[in-house]
């Protein structure tokens, strides 16, 4: 398969169940929206370590938030619910309750997790519950006024590591590839692309050398190994990077690749893309495979 | 299928228990079945159908209708469907409803909505006293639901109070949220004196400067608080003009109190 002189590998992107939540951060105007909501899903590109992988889904219109203030909408991502629960309540807490003018509201129903549930004695007995509309929210007093949060936000079950990897004849030219592919995935709903700016350069595969790594350098799409390991390079790719898609659905994740992946094609061959492939483990990681020629078809 | 009319045959005298007259009761009776039901009034019972005329089939939707003023504990209990009363109730109308619709186009009498736990009432007219209360005796009123009254209400409305909504576009009598323990009642009239009188917890919002906030309660300032808009959205699919302030009642002086009680409450007072 081939688009505007682009390859695309025969190959698949390997996923994994995860579980997921949205959360809604409301504040004064955007800026502090935004501020505020890139702490809460700051350090968060992968699991590994750092426990749940977020981002920032989409802006949203004061005619869609719960209490008609600018707001951000934002999916947190964990390998499980109880990590998802910790991970959750110690953002909302340290990013979301610290940060002036800010509310917090879940964004998904589901099974709910705490979200102000333990916040609220922050309020140290002066906080105020309020059921609204079936939902309960806290009214925690802080410097700034008073802290809006909701009790509890539902998990859903969700999909991580969709991905797909541009391999270019050269760094920026990978870069800006993956730069048209976000951009236009960014549209999208229901998913984020945890890592910075949306792109990964450390792609891994499973095992390392040392016992004490699960998980190391992809040595088979690193360009200067080409000469030195099994490579799965040809010679005139010097710049590989990947992006990785978190989704609530298959549905999401696939339309998220083709979109990406048509992005970044756009630029064609002539802008020194050259391949379109995909990480996987083999099958053996996750249920879910996404098949770039299928998506695409 | 139309909706179950009972139409009282002459003005009466004595104060009738409809209790029984609930969409939960009547669903799956015959209309027979339906006119035997003994309701009592005064010191005796009578059938249903020796004081009403029945029309109607769909025991969903109930229709009072003709001098209904002495009907008391109109939608007692009230789980599901809706109670229309084209006319004045008498007192306990909606007492302990639990869901549904009731809708009075009149006034109502004492202990309206009193103990209360979900459910919505719409009062087109007056609200006699103890509106939304736990009954003589008891600790625990309203605990849920929205009560809204186009006109006035009496003394003691939301007197023990745990939650829900009481919205009134009128004005209110003496000691409004008296006893609260916690949920809302906005006012869009003048608040009567001794307002949120030994008030624990819950707000009392208020659209217009009370003509005295009680020497127990204490300014806490101007704020605008987030969740009035939050609270005052969530009632939009309501035949209520709160839906629509968020503007105007999102800005508020603080009074925190009944200081002479737990103190946890608030008097909300917009501008």
């Amino acid at each position: 398969m081939n688009i505007n002189g682009v390859e695309i590998d025969a190959t698949f992107a390997e996923a994994f169940p995860m579980k997921a939540t949205r959360l809604i951060v409301t504040s004064q105007n955007m800026k502090w929206a935004t501020l505020t909501a890139e702490a809460m899903t700051g350090f968060a590109t992968s699991v590994i370590g750092c426990g749940v992988e977020a981002g920032i889904e989409r802006e949203l219109d004061p005619a869609e938030t719960p209490d008609g203030r600018p707001g951000i909408a934002m999916l947190f991502f964990a390998m499980g619910g109880k990590t998802l629960t910790k991970q959750v309540e110690t953002r909302a807490g340290q990013c979301g309750l610290t940060a002036p003018t800010s509310a917090l509201f879940a964004g998904i129903p589901g099974k709910d997790i705490p979200l102000g549930k333990n916040l609220r004695f922050f309020g140290d007995g002066f906080q105020v519950a309020k059921r609204i509309g079936g939902r309960r929210y806290w009214r925690i007093p802080v410097m700034d006024g008073e802290f809006l949060c909701e009790e509890a936000t539902g998990v859903v079950p969700a999909i991580g590591g969709g991905n797909f990897l541009i391999l270019a004849e050269s760094q920026p030219q990978a870069l800006a590839a993956c730069e048209a592919a976000i951009e236009a995935m960014r549209k999208l709903p229901n998913v984020i692309m945890p890592f910075p700016g949306g792109v990964v350069r450390s792609g891994s595969k499973v095992g390392s050398k040392y016992k004490a790594l699960s998980a190391s350098t992809n040595d088979a799409f690193c360009p200067t190994l080409k000469g030195q390991t099994r490579t799965d390079l040809s010679p005139e790719i010097e710049s590989v990077m990947e992006i990785v898609i978190d989704g609530l659905t298959e549905v999401d994740i696939k339309q998220a690749m083709k979109v990406g992946i048509e992005a970044a094609c756009s630029l064609g061959a002539t802008s020194g893309i050259r391949r379109i492939s995909a990480c996987n483990y083999g099958g053996k990681l996750g249920p879910f495979l996404f098949h770039l020629h299928e998506i695409l078809a | 299928m139309t909706a179950l009319t009972f139409t009282l045959k002459a003005p009466t005298q004595q104060r009738i228990d409809v209790a029984p007259l609930t969409p939960d009761h009547l669903t799956g009776k015959t209309r027979d079945e339906i006119g035997a039901i003994p309701l009592q009034t005064g010191n005796r019972q009578l059938r249903a159908d020796e004081l009403f005329a029945i029309e109607g089939d769909d025991a969903a939707t109930i229709e009072f209708r003709g001098a209904t003023a002495k009907l008391d504990y109109v939608g007692l209990g009230l789980r599901q469907g809706e109670i229309h009363v084209d006319g004045d109730a008498g007192s306990y109308a909606g007492m302990q409803m639990k869901g549904g619709k009731l809708a009075v186009t009149g006034n109502v009498d004492a202990y309206a909505a009193c103990e209360m736990k979900n459910g919505v009432f719409v009062i087109g007219g007056n609200a006699g006293d103890f509106l939304g209360a736990a009954l003589p005796g008891n600790k625990k009123g309203m605990a849920g639901g929205v009560v809204i009254v186009k006109g006035n209400v009496g003394d003691r409305t939301g007197d023990h109070m745990r939650r829900g909504a009481i919205l009134i576009e009128g004005d209110t009598g003496a000691y409004l949220g008296s006893r609260m323990v916690a949920g809302t009642i906005a006012v869009l009239g003048k608040a009567g004196e001794h307002i949120g009188y030994a008030m624990g917890r819950g707000t009392l919002l208020l659209a217009q400067a009370p003509a005295a906030i009680p020497a127990t309660f204490n300014d806490c300032g101007s704020h605008t608080l987030g969740f009035i808009p939050l609270l005052l959205k969530s009632f939009a699919e309501l035949e209520t003009p709160f839906a629509g302030m968020s503007e105007k009642l999102k800005r508020v002086r603080r009074y925190a109190g009944d200081m002479a009680a737990l103190g946890k409450g608030e008097i909300l007072v917009a501008g």
